[in-house]
């Protein structure tokens, strides 16, 4: 944008020198960041053996899908992934309608004490009760090894919610709010009507940050779940990745040489699997995380 | 981030010229009036307050556990006080020093090669003509921050393997030999760093790249008629203009300089680099919820805790007085 007008001035050469370095620079960051999941991609569907020895390097060798074909017989990953979107719809809506209202709300210079609330909101990203405290409080209000929790646990962040405001207060002008009082549209009115429709992007940008963030989560789900029939994926996914296979019930070493060599084409399947959906969407929604982060950047 | 600071400084200061009783009751009315207009406004913040009170507040008062000798039994309130025990016993540990070493040095590496590294990526990018190429680029390096760190440290174990995994390959020929990684304390801090700036470098330069945008182009011009070369234009220009962005990030970044990504360094454990990857966070973990030793637990997060609010105020204040950029 900024260099638009610089295209009209030849280059000096210096300037090309320069260009040339920062090319070479990006090219070999555009490597680092594609390679490692490229691989994954290779080595996800080549014959086990190559994958064990090494030898695959650019391009899948002895390509064979008994990877994904065992995936696909089990169980727990489709358990693993009913939960985990449950769990990523569930938070995401509840998320959106708990923060949405909140971040309108605290926008308004008229609301009185709304500094009082944000300074309580704000005071929370600084300071924690910790772990254990946490832990206790989930116990004692009864939600432990729930579902409500897993959908409510997390969703409701403070930084969203500040995100929301920025975003109302530089999108909404005071005036249209004052003339549409005087009309004598109520507040509820307003938002529904008014606010709701014009904010459409940050909702987008909330709902996505949610969204990846419930995919994602790990550590919740591990310390207060326990029954694993509520185990969202990533917790099916460590299993899976963490396996060594050395404590298998199964005697007969070839089977077990045939297993462990089996075990690391697996891995990389399960990779791909869980990662497919955010991988897939991520393009098409990209222009919304940024807006995003530049609505928080621009405030800030 | 913004964090209310405009607000929160006109407050005080309107606060400041006294008011006449007259104007102070006429103040009060207003706002009275205010709140009876806004009613439906304190309702939509009402279902945050509630769940902040539960999650956040409730938590803290049981803070007072890392003082008590927690017992589930006698409950929260009705455990015996024991001072400061939990405190001289962690001290005393020898364990304390390596945790707090572990932490710090994790964290230090992290800022030092992670912070400055989204910051020169932005300015590479701004400065790129090819918007298809700068677009290109972005959207791949965006893309890591979306992987779990679940999947991210299966990527890791998997490529470091030993036997198979492709960076040993291609290190081989430099090293002279297979070498164990993740099996050796001493790589533990370049592992986590690493693969951190391999998923966040893209994602982090975003906030670099917006500020970057709010550069007057006229500024580039002039520069240009004056003869200067792009590398300066950046030193000169670029760079200046998203110094308070920096500022502002790296303070928030300090902040949680005893903090580090919890949930990576307790996945990336093994017992043979655990020497160099306990942190504080996961052996609170441990404590707590492995071993239930609740209020010792508490008492080692509480410490952590306090220390990083310490800081974050001290950078904060340093911050200020440097350049007048802070959070409040």
């Amino acid at each position: 944008m900024t260099q638009a007008n610089s295209n009209k001035i030849k280059d000096s050469k210096a300037d090309k020198i320069f260009y040339a370095i920062i090319y070479i620079i990006l090219a070999i960051v555009l490597v680092i960041v594609i390679y490692p999941l490229y691989f994954v991609v290779v080595a996800s569907f080549s014959d086990p053996v190559y994958v064990n020895s090494g030898e695959i390097l650019l391009f899948p060798k002895g390509v064979t899908f008994v990877g994904y074909q065992k995936i696909l017989e089990d169980t727990r990953i489709w358990q693993g992934y009913f939960n985990t979107i449950i769990y990523a719809v569930g938070g995401t809506v509840f998320g959106l309608a708990v923060c949405i209202p909140a971040g309108y709300a605290l926008s308004r210079k008229d609301l009185p004490y709304r500094g009082v609330v944000m300074a309580l909101l704000v005071f929370t990203m600084y300071f924690s009760g910790g772990l254990i405290p946490t832990y206790l409080v989930v116990h004692n209000i009864g939600l432990m090894g729930t579902r409500i929790l897993m959908i409510i646990m997390g969703t409701i962040s403070v930084y969203n919610i500040i995100l929301i405001r920025s975003f109302f207060s530089s999108s909404i002008p005071t005036e249209l709010q004052e003339s549409a009082e005087i009309d004598g549209c109520s507040n509820e009115k307003f938002f529904t009507s008014i606010a709701l429709p014009l904010s459409k992007p940050i909702i987008a940008v909330i709902a996505l940050y949610i969204a990846v963030a419930q995919w994602n989560a790990y550590f919740a789900p591990m310390i207060y779940l326990s029954d694993s029939s509520k185990y969202p994926l990533q917790l099916v996914l460590r299993e899976i990745l963490a396996q060594t296979n050395t404590g298998t019930e199964i005697t007969d070493p070839e089977a077990l040489e045939q297993l462990n060599t089996m075990a690391e084409v697996i891995k990389y399947g399960v990779i791909i699997v869980s990662s497919l959906p955010v991988i897939c969407i991520y393009p098409l929604i990209q222009k919304y995380f940024v807006k995003g982060v530049m609505v928080g950047a621009l405030k800030g | 981030m913004e964090i209310a600071k405009k607000p929160l400084r006109k407050k005080s200061l309107s606060k400041k010229p006294k008011l006449t009783p007259e104007q102070k009751a006429a103040q009060k009315a207003k706002t009275k009036l205010l709140m009876k207009k806004n009613w439906m406004l304190y309702l939509f913040l009402l279902p945050v307050v509630i769940y902040i009170f539960i999650f956040n507040y409730l938590p803290l008062y049981g803070i007072q556990i890392a003082f008590k000798n927690f017992n589930s039994g006698l409950g929260i309130w009705g455990s015996p006080w024991v001072g400061m025990q939990w405190f001289e016993m962690f001290f005393n540990s020898p364990r304390a020093w390596t945790l707090i070493k572990n932490t710090l040095s994790l964290s230090f590496f992290s800022i030092l090669i992670g912070f400055p590294i989204p910051i020169i990526l932005a300015l590479m990018l701004n400065s790129l003509k090819n918007e298809r190429f700068k677009k290109f680029t972005q959207t791949i390096t965006y893309m890591p921050h979306f992987i779990s760190v679940v999947v991210l440290v299966g990527m890791i174990t998997a490529f470091l393997s030993p036997r198979s995994g492709f960076i040993v390959t291609l290190l081989e020929p430099f090293l002279g030999e297979r070498i164990y990684f993740m099996g050796d304390a001493k790589y533990f801090d370049a592992i986590y760093v690493l693969s951190n700036v391999w998923q966040s470098a893209g994602w982090g330069s975003i906030i670099y790249i917006a500020a970057l945008s709010g550069v007057s182009p006229e500024l580039h011009e002039a520069a240009i008629m004056d003869g200067a070369t792009r590398f300066k234009r950046i030193f000169y220009i670029d760079l200046p203009a998203i110094v308070p962005t920096i500022i502002i990030l790296l303070v928030l970044r300090c902040g949680s300089l005893m903090t580090v990504g919890f949930e990576k360094v307790l996945l990336l454990q093994n017992n043979l680099n655990l020497a160099q990857s306990e942190v504080i966070s996961t052996y609170t973990y441990k404590l707590g919820l492995l071993q239930s030793q609740y209020s010792y637990s508490t008492a080692i997060g509480l410490f952590n805790n306090v220390i990083n609010f310490i800081i974050l105020i001290l950078v904060n204040r340093f911050a200020k007085k440097l350049s007048g950029s802070s959070l409040w």
